[in-house]
């Protein structure tokens, strides 16, 4: 046991003794667990049961840790084509809350909990937020969106669980946010990092200072270290970026802890792979390559060996915190050009299913993401073309602003859309590059 | 007896009116009149040329969105309330104007105007008493100079 649970910066808590269990301690809890999770999803869920019986596998397959290679992937696709409850193990009465993130083709996916699933994500909410410094007797303004979207709720539980002071802010209001902020002494913030970077340029422009705050909890999006040091310089806070996905639970599968040279992955609950995403073969600790997690202990909705799209290694060195939980590299970028603004998973194909819903035919187009004070902002470039142009500017405006429905309608962000001139945007040979991401990640 | 129309995408950034100009120019097109409507994002350039076809076939052959509508030419007294007294014939058919620019050459002030029927405003505009310019009359004015 350690002797400082309650050290406000020696970043533990009673729920963190999982992220000190001698490895192979871990390692026999993992299989343990493994061999459940497997045996719930070959139970209870046609597709997995399937696809482990056409493979001739199944629970008894698993005898040790590297036996979870042989069986098949998940990938976000199987949650939409089996919208909306296809994968759930457990029947409806048993399940306490359902999110939805964005999909491919205007359905969202479908995640399900039971009791004992919030609190697992409760728990490794906790672990997060003590891995940070933030303890009981922190005030936490909570700026992650309440609703479907996992981050708001995930941190909630998790802050509550922790015994610290939650503000329920959820997104938005910049001016609340900066009141709020200085008037309540607020020590710790969870938020996307470039609203906080937002944040940062309004409190600026109003010369309000951040007061109390102490630590940023950021994720949702991809950040670099160059923002990190932005925003430390800025506010005099720290920062940790936390890793999460509503597929395997919400935020709470990884986290810095205070020395943030990577993301503990709170294994007991997530056990992750690094595959190479052309041949799919596993690859070794601390080779770049697609990060594979499958849940270990969730009842409602397992998932095995879920491609997770976003590229990383596995640092398995020790931690100077003692964590003996090993640590992915920060996500840098991604095996399929989906991309993430403000929180919401955008494929590109989705804004081509909006275009297309106006104008009958795709015309060309462009994404160009760019992060303006802090914001991103997506804009939508479209050629015009004979079929839709208008000799009146009425019409074209007209045209412009249903295709921003179209598009806001579909994703659920509002985007600008610009009328170019046709053969103005670049064509390729191959695979058109839709997305310019002009962000300073 | 309608003025055929080119009208013409352009973004709204530098250089952007120069390339259909040049098209033009280089097919021998004479343009004999234009107006631009924009906003802070596109316009769209309306053109009258001698020869709209040829015209219309050399932009679009260089990706130019194109588009040939029909406009009505009046000659306008040239005096106090002459284009109200055209105007009021628009009214009384209940036809709104959607623009309207001057055609620039010619001994008269006449003004081409683009309606919603350009049909029905014909008909609204003689029992109005007033005088359409038929296409014709206007390329030879612009000849005769």
């Amino acid at each position: 046991m350690k002797s400082s649970w309650n050290d406000p910066d020696g970043g533990f808590h009673p729920a963190s003794a999982p992220d000190f269990l001698p490895r192979r301690e871990l390692e026999q809890l993992q299989l343990g667990r493994l061999r459940s999770v497997v045996g719930l999803a070959h139970e209870r869920v046609p597709l997995f049961r399937q696809r482990m019986d056409e493979r001739k596998l199944g629970p008894a397959s698993i005898r040790g840790l590297p036996d979870l290679a042989q069986l098949p992937f998940t990938v976000k696709a199987d949650l939409r084509d089996t919208y909306p409850f296809g994968l759930f193990a457990t029947p409806m009465s048993q399940v306490v809350r359902l999110h939805a993130s964005s999909g491919t083709t205007g359905k969202p996916i479908v995640v399900a909990y039971t009791e004992e699933d919030v609190q697992v994500w409760s728990s490794v909410m906790v672990r997060s937020f003590a891995a940070c410094g933030i303890s009981r007797g922190d005030i936490i303004q909570n700026a992650y969106g309440y609703g479907l979207f996992t981050g708001g709720l995930g941190a909630h539980y998790g802050a509550e669980a922790l015994g610290a002071t939650v503000i329920p802010i959820s997104g938005g209001n910049t001016e609340r946010q900066l009141m709020v902020l200085a008037d309540f002494g607020v020590t710790a913030i969870c938020c996307t990092p470039s609203y906080f970077i937002h944040l940062i340029e309004r409190a600026k422009e109003a010369k309000i200072g951040f007061g109390k705050l102490r630590v940023g909890v950021f994720g949702a999006e991809p950040w670099s270290d160059s923002m990190r040091e932005f925003i430390q310089s800025e506010t005099g806070i720290r920062a940790h970026d936390i890793y999460g996905l509503s597929e395997i639970i919400g935020p709470g599968v990884g986290i810095e802890c205070v020395h943030r040279r990577g993301l503990h992955i709170f294994e007991d609950h997530f056990y992750p792979e690094i595959i190479d995403p052309e041949t799919c073969q596993v690859l070794p600790d601390g080779s770049e390559g697609e990060l594979v997690l499958t849940t270990l202990s969730k009842q409602a909705m397992p998932m095995i060996r879920y491609r997770t799209r976003d590229i990383t290694s596995i640092d398995p060195e020790p931690c100077p915190c003692g964590r003996t939980l090993r640590r992915i590299r920060r996500i840098g970028r991604r095996s399929d050009d989906m991309f993430i603004i403000r929180g919401v998973n955008v494929f590109p194909s989705q804004v081509e299913t909006a275009l297309l819903a106006v104008e009958g035919t795709l015309p060309h187009y462009q994404i160009v993401l760019t992060r303006e004070k802090g914001l991103d902002e997506m804009e939508v470039q479209v050629e015009v073309t004979p079929q839709v142009f208008s000799d009146e500017i009425r019409g074209l405006q007209t045209l412009q602003e249903k295709l921003g429905r179209s598009i806001e309608h579909v994703l659920g962000i509002r985007v600008k859309v610009t009328l170019v001139a046709p053969r103005t945007l670049a064509r390729s040979e191959g695979k058109a590059k839709r997305v310019q991401d002009k962000r300073k990640v | 007896m309608k003025i055929r129309q080119l009208s013409l995408f352009l973004e709204n950034r530098p250089g952007q009116l120069r390339v259909p100009c040049k098209i033009l120019g280089d097919a021998g097109i004479d343009v004999l009149t234009m107006s631009l409507a924009d906003t802070q994002q596109f316009g769209i350039l309306r053109l009258v040329v001698k020869d709209s076809e040829a015209a219309k076939k050399a932009l679009e052959a260089q990706g130019v969105v194109v588009n040939l509508t029909e406009l009505l030419a009046v000659d306008v007294p040239d005096r106090p309330g002459g284009l109200a007294s055209v105007l009021e014939g628009f009214e009384k058919a209940g036809l709104s104007v959607e623009y309207m620019y001057p055609f620039a050459r010619g001994p008269r002030a006449t003004l081409l105007f683009r309606v919603e029927d350009p049909e029905r405003a014909e008909k609204a505009l003689s029992q109005h008493g007033v005088q359409l310019v038929p296409a014709a009359e206007l390329l030879a004015r612009t000849a005769a100079r």
